[in-house]
């Protein structure tokens, strides 16, 4: 499988980052070379394997649902690149 | 007073429970060196005033109990640190202020230690040479144009430096080790689960674990006891007793069966790697343990299988930053969708693009199984591979990296070629076991070498014992002439 310049900007397009014209060529050598490079994996039998999703072996534990912090909201928005007093202000989104 | 230059964090921690030198003198001691230090370029951010208080405020103290008693350090920024900047090396990052503190750095602050300031990184842990990092290149006090290794190259190098008596890390794919072995230091990195990850800016949450980077294996050993133990807010976190790694370390390993994995000895390995992997089983041999040849036959699907589930998971892990919360936000854009599109393309750097963009295209519909669940299943055999190799052995020992440090710049064109530089600590990390990487030997050129010992799941011990009765015999030595001051 290799990946050309339509399909990186496809998946660039999914990934939410845009990209400029001039690094689409550069780009999509890279990618299309890791993606080279991970095909090795083809090679392996994994037939009746199980897919390993976690290392620890372990349930989630439940906790009780209760709050054991906040009332930092001042703080929070602090952070914020664009707020007023309460909110996360971002470009309108509805008419 | 004695040179503090030439003290382990150990040696530090009796001078001052013995009342010969105080915290703020350490601690001064410290930000001198670390002032002197612009050309490494090791900091990102550092909190002098702070740090002098705390000092203070802990020489104030009559009783002090506590691990790491008025100690300074430097940490990776890729922690969070309350109202501490906290950048993950990233753009995006740039002005992020946490309202938090990671789970580690708590637990070292809770043991007395004190904050110095926030080491570079690759962007988001992106890296092996901390050429990723927006805030520029770490350099490697080995020599002026020589990588530290990554991504806690900033903590390696301070190490190095003498700019922190020890410091943290964290590790996805070598991210510790191969820095510690870079820059002629210890690192280790723990079992996954061991050490909390609740509040370490996330690059691929089934691999990514803090551990330790000390100069010698005592103080590796101690840091890993301060900054590990089980928490609620890590859902992967394991619930277990905390160990007296430090107190329990004993040299004798005679009796111990280690094994040599043939997969290791890879193709066009320099040769002073070769020998420098014999010196190590010599060592060990005469430490009167058994060497037996074992085998790990999908090591070399180990990479591969890396440079799936890693940009997956992070591709995952960083759709966060939108600039709507915190962090970078573009001024360019019409509507929502191109504000995102932008901040994230001029917010990330080149690596992270291309992980995220792989990332995103492995999980993709119609990909999702020929890549993602195939990985998977490889990591699944990997991890079958060493559970069969630790019924036979207590721990293998292997090379730390294929190469002793490149130069800047060497290896940025082609990002394969930075990939291998991980080929020989990429397996552990899969397969959620421990591993250390120690200081062995030089290479022609006077940079240093570094051998790996890996055990099953929470041996920590074993391995630390085994590396601290190699060191011992190995007796490695690096002086630096501070050509950066």
């Amino acid at each position: 499988m290799s990946i050309n310049k339509n399909q990186v900007k496809k998946v660039a397009k999914l990934s939410r980052i845009s990209l400029e014209d001039s690094k689409l060529d550069s780009l999509s050598k890279d990618l299309d070379s890791i993606l080279n490079f991970v095909e090795e994996l083809n090679k392996v039998d994994t037939k009746e394997i199980e897919p390993l999703s976690s290392i620890v072996d372990k349930k989630l534990e439940p906790r009780t649902d209760k709050i054991n912090d906040g009332k930092i909201k001042k703080e929070i928005l602090k952070n914020s690149p664009n707020k007023n007093e309460d909110f996360f202000i971002v470009p309108k989104v509805v008419e | 007073m004695s040179d503090l230059n030439k003290s382990s964090l150990s040696e530090i921690i009796n001078l001052i429970k013995s009342k010969k030198i105080s915290s703020l003198e350490v601690t001064n001691h410290f930000i001198n060196n670390i002032k002197k230090s612009k050309k490494l370029n090791s900091f990102i951010t550092t909190c002098f005033d702070q740090s002098i208080k705390n000092a203070k405020e802990f020489d104030s103290k009559k009783n002090f109990s506590g691990l790491l008693p008025g100690i300074p350090l430097g940490i990776k920024d890729l922690f969070c640190t309350k109202n501490i900047k906290t950048t993950a090396g990233s753009k995006i990052l740039e002005n992020f202020i946490p309202t938090y503190e990671s789970t580690v750095t708590q637990n070292l602050w809770s043991e007395g230690a004190i904050l110095l300031g926030k080491l570079n990184c690759d962007e988001f842990a992106m890296g092996s040479s901390n050429e990723t990092s927006y805030f520029g290149n770490t350099i490697n006090p080995i020599g002026k144009d020589l990588v530290p290794g990554g991504s806690s190259g900033g903590s390696a190098s301070a190490l190095a430096a003498n700019l922190t008596p020890a410091t943290v890390g964290t590790d996805t794919g070598g991210s510790i080790r191969q820095p510690a072995s870079f820059t002629g230091t210890v690192g280790l990195k723990p079992t996954y689960g061991l050490c909390s990850r609740w509040g370490i800016v996330a690059f691929a949450s089934s691999l990514d674990q803090a551990g330790p980077m000390t100069k010698n294996v005592q103080d590796c050993a101690l840091l890993l006891e301060a900054m590990s133990g089980y928490d609620q807010k890590d859902s992967t976190s394991i619930n277990k007793k905390k160990e007296s790694y430090s107190k329990n370390l004993n040299k004798n390993i005679k009796g111990l069966k280690i094994g040599i994995p043939k997969e290791y000895r890879i193709e066009n390995m320099p040769n002073e790697i070769d020998d420098l992997w014999k010196k190590g089983i010599d060592i060990l041999k005469k430490s009167g343990v058994k060497i037996v040849d074992v085998s790990l036959p999908h090591t070399k699907y180990a990479l591969p299988t890396y440079y799936i589930v890693a940009p997956a998971e992070a591709s995952s892990n960083l759709a966060r930053y939108d600039g709507v919360k915190y962090g970078y936000r573009s001024k360019k854009g019409n509507n929502l969708i191109e504000m995102y599109e932008n901040t994230r393309g001029e917010g990330f750097g080149d690596e992270v693009k291309r992980r995220v963009l792989i990332g995103t295209y492995v999980l993709s519909s119609g990909y999702y199984d020929a890549y993602y669940l195939k990985a998977q299943k490889v990591r699944k055999l990997i991890k079958n591979d060493f559970d069969h190799c630790f019924k036979n052995v207590d721990a293998i020992l292997t090379p730390s990296t294929p190469s002793s440090a490149f130069k800047i710049a060497e290896k940025t064109n082609d990002p394969i070629s930075m990939y291998l530089n991980d080929i020989f600590t990429v397996p552990v990390n899969l397969a959620g076991i421990p591993a250390i990487s120690i200081p062995a030997g030089q290479d022609k050129k006077g940079y240093p070498l570094g051998l790996q010992l890996i055990s099953n799941t929470l041996d920590e011990q074993k391995i630390l014992n085994i590396a601290f009765a190699m060191e011992k015999n190995i007796s490695f030595k690096q002086s630096l002439d501070r050509w950066w001051e």
